[in-house]
């Protein structure tokens, strides 16, 4: 339930962004440059709670506008390698054969290489054609439906043999009806399960990659950003560093925990 | 295996291709469109594309990936000079994950249930959630620049070893102490673990000796699946810590937009994660011999 909670949290934080925000995340103040989070004794300053970054702008405000960003592609990601690697993984599963061979050949392939060496190549390749966050999606999106495939085709193969689905051949129904009727259904809650999990991934893949200075490029602010601006000020100013970070530990934390609990709750068979 | 390399020659050929033009990065700036044309002709990209294809994948197969822009030497020979300190990163990792996870594993198994089990359940879901980039940029933070025991970055003395490998090796450490619980704890109540305590063996040569050795197989075969990531982590943090292995070099090509060694670099990694998984494979016999008479 924390988890939900977390998520709940981040959420809200996220839509609420404009009300919460004690400042505008792109205002910068030259006077107040890399001042400490306001407990510090020395420089601290009450209006700007986490510190304020390099070219003056509050650390609170650009972290609560960041998780907007990080929550999108997060999501909008896995959606895209949720409809390739499941429509992929029944095709596969449910036909076998040749197309199963090809299918199960891409995933070698694409397991082979690590996501995050697909994700730069293809980001740095892109770029150059107007990157941007659409073109952050669909890489990280597409890099990543492997995990959907494999899990799903596993099911599929499990599921095809069981005798609803005898019956349902039996009743006259066609193969793309029972592969959507019968069988889909009866994989629902992995891919739900699965899908929840992979938004935790990949938020880390979009603050790696942005970390990198490959993903959401300035002025769009997210947290994966803002570390990688940090880290210029490593030595003297500890807070553009660290607070970022935590966002992202914690929101991938509640994703995680509420992923492992909905795998509880839905399906008790495949726990651990 | 061989499937896996040609589609990735294929793919690669594809990365190149929309990567952009490539008779750009060849012809300077003011050539006339006849000189283009000339050196359009003289590498052949008037050809079909399938015949290209064919070309590349012929060169690629005898590791050939063509010239770097930035170095203009091969590709493939600058992408291997990096592969030690690749290697080294990650190794050094396996051990730090496999001192961390063994003792953390085992102790949650002998105390289940206690308050070491709930830390180590607990600090193992942390692990999933927690980007390895920002571990190793708080390690530096205490350890490099607060007390100044490592060095900050580079890979100048034994010590530098410390911290990368510490970052990238408590990441997959998580992993391996969850799945090791989890198996050891599915061993426990089998009956041969009855009848080894029955025959008078001791808790602990029990635990070591039959339980832990049947545990390890489910754990070896995920490794085999880590092997992958743990690549991909080792990308991230050789650039926290400018780590001179290939991870490095693939960014900074992919920033300059040097493609031949972009390609090199995603070989050599395909190659080493199937090479892993080979291992792997090899070892899981060795580890149960059922597999082997199956």
């Amino acid at each position: 339930m924390l988890g939900l909670a977390l998520v709940v949290l981040i959420v809200a934080v996220a839509l609420a962004a404009p009300v919460l925000a004690p400042h505008n995340p792109d205002k910068t103040n030259l006077r107040a440059r890399l001042l400490p989070p306001a407990w510090e004794s020395v420089r601290g300053d009450v209006r700007y709670w986490l510190g304020t970054d390099q070219l003056g702008r509050d650390v609170l405000s650009r972290l609560i506008f960041g998780s907007r960003t990080s929550l999108v592609v997060g999501v909008l990601s896995v959606w895209i390698s949720l409809v390739i690697g499941v429509a992929l993984g029944l095709i596969s599963g449910y036909y076998g054969g040749n197309i199963d061979f090809i299918v199960s050949r891409a995933a070698d392939m694409f397991m082979s290489v690590p996501f995050i060496v697909i994700a730069i190549s293809l980001m740095g390749v892109l770029r150059a054609k107007g990157g941007g966050e659409t073109v952050l999606v669909l890489v990280i999106g597409f890099a990543n439906w492997v995990t959907f495939n494999r899990v799903v085709r596993g099911e599929v193969l499990t599921v095809k043999t069981l005798e609803y689905v005898d019956a349902a051949r039996c009743q006259g129904q066609g193969s793309l009806a029972i592969i959507w009727r019968h069988i889909l259904p009866n994989v629902t809650a992995s891919i739900i399960v699965l899908a929840t999990l992979q938004v935790a991934s990949a938020i880390l893949a979009e603050s790696s990659l942005s970390f990198l200075g490959l993903g959401v490029q300035p002025p769009s602010v997210t947290w994966g950003t803002m570390l990688a601006e940090g880290r210029d000020h490593l030595a003297t100013s500890w807070w553009l560093s660290t607070f970022p970070g935590l966002a992202i530990a914690l929101s991938t934390l509640g994703i995680v925990l509420l992923g492992d609990w909905l795998r509880d709750v839905l399906d008790p068979a495949i726990q651990n | 295996m061989v499937p896996a390399i040609i589609g990735l020659t294929f793919i690669l050929f594809v990365l190149v291709r929309v990567g952009g033009d490539p008779v750009a990065g060849l012809v300077p700036p003011d050539s006339t469109p006849e000189e283009i044309a000339s050196i359009i002709a003289a590498y052949g990209f008037d050809r079909p594309l399938y015949v290209q294809y064919f070309d590349s994948l012929g060169l690629i197969l005898r590791g050939d990936f063509g010239n770097s822009i930035r170095f203009r030497t091969a590709a493939l020979p600058m992408v291997l000079e990096r592969l030690p300190a690749t290697l080294w990163l990650t190794s050094a990792s396996v051990v730090i994950a496999i001192l961390i996870a063994f003792p953390a594993a085992l102790l949650s198994v002998v105390y289940r249930n206690s308050i070491i089990d709930l830390m180590v359940t607990f600090t193992s879901t942390l692990g999933r959630a927690l980007p390895n980039f920002w571990l190793g940029i708080i390690l530096i933070l205490t350890f490099s620049l607060h007390y100044r025991w490592f060095p900050v970055s580079g890979m100048s003395s034994f010590a530098s070893i410390v911290l990368p490998a510490t970052t990238l090796g408590t990441s997959i450490a998580t992993t391996f102490a969850r799945i090791l619980r989890s198996s050891l704890l599915e061993t426990m109540p089998k009956s041969f673990i009855t009848a080894a305590r029955a025959k008078g063996l001791g808790a602990k040569m029990v635990l070591m000796r039959h339980a832990l050795r049947n545990a390890l197989i489910p754990t070896v075969t995920v490794f085999g699946m880590q092997v992958s990531w743990l690549l991909g982590g080792a990308v991230i943090v050789e650039n926290v810590f400018a780590w001179p292995g290939i991870g490095r070099l693939m960014l900074a090509s992919v920033l300059l937009r040097d493609l031949s060694v972009v390609q090199a670099g995603v070989f050599v990694f395909a190659l080493v994660v199937m090479g892993a998984n080979l291992l792997v494979d090899i070892v899981c016999v060795y580890l149960d011999p059922r597999i082997r008479v199956g």
